[in-house]
């Protein structure tokens, strides 16, 4: 029998709540060991190939005292959380972390690892349009692979990287077709139940995940469009949390229709073509990923794409949620602020800290900008 | 040029005369439709200058500006127009300065393509897009990933050779005349003596006492990030390198006016807007600043023609190096220079400088009992700067060498 949206929903926000339950529950279920994926991207079908569980490191709201030792208050609030928890061994049960390096501020959280399961350290060339940067970014991840059989004992073969490449394609699509749907669904899908649903698939088997999100989608479509008389707005930064900013849109009556969040839809609008060796393909995405503040591009693709994205979902405004210390997105703040002026779009661009805990000033200045819109 | 006699000059007069000349063969340049390059400070000058392209150093060029006081209305121009005060000074002045044109300092001539490897931040990444999509200039770019591991690989090496030949291609379209190799080669050959004259000149550092004071050396960086490219450089440099060699045959300390009682190694750029105030707290208790990671982070040798080694020499640098490559190479410096102490800048400005300090300033305590001070500071915005901390932690760091130079003689 078919599930209910609710049931579904209510699924998935216990497991976005919930992550170290959630995790341990899916390990115990399938007998697999978690990797974690440090965020904003890593290669997760390689540890899905492996037969383990890949496991999104997006920091979290924790007070932060041990990092004090290791970081100046000027590192971005995601990597002070992350560097947190790893040092109260929150991350230890983890079989092995996988740590990129697309800034200053992760190159030297990579090579400050604090927590106790091996750290394996990987660079994205940023020279992404050249064959040579497939070449690299292939090796790097084969790199990945040979640690990751190292540290669990067994191969990775080239035909479970290839179903796994086949198999995230499909999760891939099934998402950006969950986006689209929940655009006819402002009242369900809002937005703290759209973010817990895009944040619960950092902590759950992603078969299951998918076939979740597929019962969503079928579920959604029989119930059919709903009425939504409320604004509506796009979302970009790196996340938009914690869950009180959210709680913020929806107290004021603001949807989100769409998102360039990196926690969210920047994970799945870019699949990995086809190429005879799977690695290839996986660094062939990371090569055809676009507006992305930390994929280099001298043409700012994002910029185009985020007036498109507010135009094509008919939003009233984009709101940035911008990354506290993040330089990546800090640059593209003014060049954003200046190309929406020119579109005559309404854009208001908020402080993102996980640890805040005073949001007055944020609320005001949502509510001025609703009630300009 | 041609009333120039380098012979009668020192090395001072004749960095001051070609940082100078520099610029105003760029602006010349610009007004006559010559092309005109912005760089990134360690990035291959070999290629523009094969091609006869006029580069200057944005870096450099905002150095100029916050020595002389004249960052904040630029800071406060960039933060108008949306920039965080988060981000590097340097960028935030640049991109402020490219829209008002306006300066304390040299005039910059605006760029018409621009050129950045990320060897030593990532930060150059975005900055270099904005200009770029701003000015809708091309961007040349060699990226460099950044060595997590203890070795440089092959394959890292392999990435950035074969972006050498992507930015010959996009030199041949921007000039639309063939790639010159005949000057590249000539170039290479250049750049790398002059690296070599550079490194030569201030390892003499090691001399005690130091005939060079690192805050003189802070000065001469401009000609090798400025004019790596050109001849006078090394001319200069080895005229320096004569310079320092008779002080130190006299024994003549590089701090104007104190003897050197301590030496001690800088971490990080110099905090410009404070340089004299810096400077002079540390000469007032005899301390000498003879060890920098910059000495050798613009020692990029290779064989001149030798593609791979340039692009090993480039992906190499200090900056670019893992945790490990980093404590190796400062404590290198440690030893070399003989320093009993180490001033770290707490660079509000640049993560890459800041974010591995406590674990490079754990390790060099640990292996070498060497004592660190820190200091909050800026390499371009001085409200991140405070004087008084700035003189409490020299004074703490001397009781603490002092105590070491007793220790050391009791035993």
């Amino acid at each position: 029998m078919k599930r209910s949206v609710n049931e579904i929903i209510e699924k998935l926000m216990a497991v976005a709540a919930n992550p170290g339950q959630a995790v341990k529950a899916a390990c115990a279920k399938s007998g697999k060991q978690a990797v974690g994926i440090v965020a904003p991207y890593g290669p997760e079908e390689i540890a899905y190939a492996a037969g383990c569980l890949p496991v999104g490191l997006w920091g979290g709201q924790v007070e932060l005292k041990r990092v004090r030792a290791y970081l100046p208050a000027f590192a971005c609030s995601i990597m002070q959380s992350v560097v947190e928890l790893a040092a109260a061994g929150t991350y230890d049960e983890l079989s092995a972390v996988v740590i990129p390096a697309p800034c200053d501020t992760l190159k030297c959280i990579g090579q400050k690892w604090k927590g106790k399961c091996p750290a394996i350290h990987f660079t994205h060339p940023m020279n992404r349009k050249l064959d040579c940067a497939n070449d690299y970014l292939t090796f790097e991840y084969q790199t990945i692979r040979t640690k990751l059989e190292a540290i669990l004992g067994r191969k990775i073969t080239d035909e479970a990287l290839a179903d796994a490449v086949l198999f995230y394609n499909h999760y891939r699509a099934v998402m950006r077709e969950f986006t689209l749907v929940a655009r006819d669904h402002l009242a369900t899908i809002s937005p703290i139940v759209r973010h817990s649903i895009l944040k619960a698939s950092y902590f759950m088997d992603k078969a299951e995940y998918t076939k979740d999100i597929e019962d969503l989608i079928y579920a959604l479509r029989r119930a059919g469009p709903e009425n939504w008389n409320g604004k509506r707005v796009v979302l970009t930064g790196i996340t938009f949390e914690p869950r009180e900013l959210l709680e913020i849109l929806e107290f004021y009556h603001v949807a989100v229709t769409g998102d360039d969040i990196a926690q969210e839809s920047r994970q799945f609008r870019t699949d990995a073509p086809y190429h005879k060796s799977p690695l290839q393909s996986l660094a062939a995405q990371w090569q055809n990923q676009q507006g992305c503040s930390l994929a280099f591009d001298p043409f700012k693709r994002r910029v185009h794409d985020l007036v498109d994205l507010v135009r094509t979902t008919q939003a009233d405004g984009l709101v940035v949620g911008l990354m506290k210390f993040c330089d990546p997105e800090e640059y593209d703040v003014p060049i954003l602020m200046e190309a929406f002026e020119k579109a005559g779009i309404p854009l208001l661009c908020i402080e993102v800290d996980q640890q805040t805990t005073a949001f007055e000033q944020i609320k005001t200045r949502l509510q001025g900008f609703v009630e300009a819109l | 040029m041609s009333e120039i006699n380098f012979d009668e000059m020192t090395s001072k007069q004749m960095l001051e005369y070609l940082v100078a000349k520099n610029m105003e063969d760029a602006r010349q340049a610009k007004a006559k439709g010559g092309l005109v390059c912005w760089s990134s400070s360690i990035a291959p000058c070999e290629f523009c200058e094969a091609m006869g392209i006029y580069t200057v150093y944005p870096e450099n060029h905002v150095v100029g500006i916050a020595a002389r006081g004249g960052a904040p209305e630029l800071l406060a121009h960039a933060e108008r127009k949306g920039y965080s005060n988060d981000i590097c000074g340097y960028a935030r002045v640049n991109l402020a300065y490219m829209d008002v044109q306006k300066c304390i300092s040299e005039e910059m001539p605006l760029p018409d393509l621009v050129l950045l490897c990320n060897n030593i931040c990532e930060t150059l990444l975005k900055w270099y897009e904005n200009i770029a999509h701003t000015l809708n200039i091309p961007l040349l770019i060699v990226d460099v990933p950044y060595n997590h591991e203890s070795e440089v690989t092959e394959e890292n090496v392999a990435y950035v050779e074969a972006q050498f030949k992507r930015i010959i291609e996009q030199l041949e379209d921007i000039t639309n005349r063939p790639f010159d190799y005949d000057k590249f080669e000539e170039v290479m050959k250049i750049a790398s003596q002059n690296a070599k004259d550079w490194y030569d000149a201030t390892a003499l550092c090691s001399a005690v006492p130091s005939p060079l004071s690192g805050f003189d050396m802070f000065n001469y960086m401009a000609l090798i990030v400025c004019m790596r490219g050109k001849a006078e450089c090394g001319i200069t440099f080895r005229k320096l390198k004569a310079e320092l060699e008779e002080k130190a045959a006299n024994k003549i300390c590089g701090l104007k006016g104190a003897e050197e009682q301590h030496r001690i190694m800088w971490d990080g750029i110099a905090c410009w807007p404070y340089l004299s105030h810096t400077y002079k707290v540390l000469k007032n208790h005899g301390v000498n600043m003879v060890g920098s990671t910059y000495p050798s982070a613009w020692a990029l040798m290779y064989t001149p023609g030798d593609l791979n080694g340039m692009a090993r020499a480039y992906t190499s640098m200090g900056n670019n190096l893992s945790l490990k490559g980093q404590i190796d190479l400062r404590e290198s410096i440690i030893r070399d220079t003989k320093c009993g102490g180490v001033i770290m800048h707490m660079n509000r400005s640049c993560k890459m400088c800041d974010f591995l300090q406590h674990e490079i300033g754990e390790a060099v305590t640990s292996d070498m009992r060497v004592p660190i001070t820190t200091f909050d500071g800026d390499q371009a915005d001085p409200r991140n700067y405070s004087k008084a901390q700035y003189e409490t932690r020299i004074e703490a760091l001397v009781e603490m060498m002092n105590e070491q130079k007793r220790e050391g003689g009791d035993q």
